[in-house]
């Protein structure tokens, strides 16, 4: 291994090689290369049904709950192809967070549920319990408005608070990289500038990969943006860059709205 | 040519058309509500003169000595569909669980559907016969072991079909979440979609039990029946709805009596858990749509 690939290593959180991807026998990705800068936010666009979704739900291996659906090439994290059947998944989804574009909170208490996945995963006593419950709901700036009903139901929160409790559910266990599935599309504008802002605080101590519908929130967001069209990865630069100054004639109609 | 100038069909045609097969459609379910409304009623004055203090608390009398009641039938039939729910639930709850959240689209899975699909179509008394070929023959004397065995297979489908419908309806994306985090398949089952599922899936087993507990052609042949108190269940054991079979074509009006008041206990029961699991649990499966 070169020195190139060593600093590589360090640099991406993920980097993907030829990775494909197959609906039963309906190929969606082709060939898809793709580096993910450790501890920046990378943005995902284009324009529906374009497998940016797709693309995502590869990182941690979520689309195998769907017998049909089955990914080609490398996705390597810390080193290691986590698309090698040996990889635990349990493990890999301990590091690779997920938030999806419907708030999703499980039918129980506001506490447990941000409590879950650290029940999941390590022996914890109650009081060590409760402080990391409040420092993530602190961080996913959710906390003022529930900390008095932390056991009243999850269900009970609107779209938006619920939402913010996934995020702090995720980051809960303190992942490296957290996924975020069109997080804004099905809350209103308040929520989604209190998710965003919410982002950018978690800039840094998280790599983010956050596909959105959304040119302007990828603008104001991220560091890094990939655009796809058709299952091909079109162009990938720096956020400024990419929009100001596009290299490829597709992206530059796309960023100005010339198709959808 | 305009499509306008073609000769038009009769609007009121088709106006009376929809009217008419509404006012059929009306007509026919007041029809059977009706029918439910006269069934419920002659139960209810038929059988509420049987209804005494005697009647919960003294065991039936051999024929010809006046009195008694039907203590040890109301216990049997008691017995007979808990231990069939403690043998039908789990193996009812647990095919659900299989058939929503691993077999869904495998060929186990749409084998085991199709057969619990048949299992509900097959007349009880079939399923009383089969457990008489098998247990009855053997040990030859009744059992109401046997009678709840025969009721656990009625059981199961029913309860298998309702719990994977309402697993079902706990939409993906709440797995996809667990799994997010690192949880594995059976612990999100257990700990998120049973909860999610809950009130649809305790319905399911109430409805169930509704249905066992009224349930006569499986026992014929396996509990059959006894005047006596059923000190070993492993025995002819006396339960409520053979106590009906027996006593109505009676020639005996007491005896009569007793079989109408035991009518008005399995129908007020059923209705009990029918209406009660209904208003306890309707519209509570709607929180995730």
């Amino acid at each position: 291994m070169n020195r190139n690939n060593l600093s590589d290593d360090s640099t991406y959180a993920i980097s993907t090689e030829n990775l494909s991807f197959f609906y039963g026998a309906n190929k969606v990705l082709f060939d898809n290369n793709l580096n993910i800068h450790r501890g920046k936010v990378t943005s995902i666009i284009g324009p529906s049904g374009c497998g940016k979704s797709t693309h995502l739900r590869i990182y941690n291996r979520i689309f195998e709950l769907y017998p049909n659906q089955r990914a080609e090439g490398k996705v390597v994290l810390d080193g290691i192809n986590i698309l090698e059947n040996q990889i635990d998944t349990l493990e890999l989804r301990k590091k690779v967070g997920m938030i999806f574009q419907k708030p999703t909170p499980f039918p129980m208490s506001i506490f447990d549920n941000v409590a879950y996945g650290i029940r999941l995963h390590y022996k914890i006593k109650r009081k060590e319990l409760s402080l990391r419950v409040e420092k993530a709901l602190k961080q996913a700036a959710l906390w003022d408005e529930v900390k008095d009903i932390t056991s009243k139901s999850a269900l009970a929160l609107s779209g938006g608070q619920q939402q913010r409790l996934c995020i702090a559910r995720a980051i809960a266990v303190e992942p490296e990289i957290l996924l975020m599935d069109e997080p804004t599309s099905a809350i209103d504008p308040v929520a989604t500038s209190a998710i965003e802002e919410l982002v950018d605080s978690l800039r840094g101590k998280y790599t983010i990969v956050i596909v959105t519908h959304n040119m302007q929130q990828a603008a104001r967001i991220s560091d890094y943006t990939a655009f796809f069209y058709k299952g091909y990865i079109v162009e990938f630069n720096n956020t400024r860059t990419l929009f100001t100054n596009p290299i490829e004639k597709k992206t530059e109609e796309y960023i100005t709205g010339s198709f959808s | 040519m305009s499509i306008r100038e073609l000769p038009a069909k009769s609007l009121f045609r088709r106006k009376a058309g929809e009217k008419l097969l509404k006012i059929i459609s009306i007509l026919m379910a007041f029809l059977g509500l009706f029918i439910l409304f006269i069934i419920i009623k002659d139960v209810f004055i038929k059988g509420i003169d049987a209804i005494n203090i005697d009647f919960f608390t003294e065991n039936m009398r051999p024929a010809g000595i006046k009195g008694g009641g039907v203590k040890n039938a109301i216990y049997g039939t008691l017995m007979i569909t808990l231990i069939s729910s403690i043998i039908g639930i789990p193996v009812g709850v647990s095919a659900g669980v299989y058939l929503s959240e691993w077999g869904r689209d495998t060929i186990l899975g749409k084998v085991i559907r199709f057969g619990v699909n048949i299992l509900m179509g097959v007349p009880s008394i079939i399923i009383g016969i089969f457990i008489y070929a098998l247990i009855i023959t053997r040990i030859k004397h009744g059992s109401g072991i046997a009678g709840a065995l025969a009721l656990s297979i009625i059981m199961v489908p029913v309860i298998s079909r309702t719990t994977e419908d309402m697993l079902r309806m706990v939409p993906d994306t709440l797995r996809e979440s667990a799994l997010a985090l690192g949880t594995p398949r059976w612990k999100i089952t257990v700990s998120i979609l049973f909860r999610a599922a809950k009130s649809g899936m305790i319905t399911g087993v109430l409805l169930s039990i509704a249905r066992v507990s009224g349930e006569t052609a499986p026992l014929i042949f396996t509990a059959r029946f006894s005047q006596f108190w059923p000190e070993n269940l492993n025995s002819d054991t006396a339960n409520l709805t053979m106590t009906i079979y027996n006593y109505a074509p009676q020639p005996y009006n007491d005896l009569v009596q007793i079989a109408w008041g035991a009518s008005l206990l399995i129908m007020g029961g059923v209705l009990i858990i029918t209406i009660g699991t209904r208003m306890l649990f309707s519209d509570r499966l709607n929180k995730y749509k």
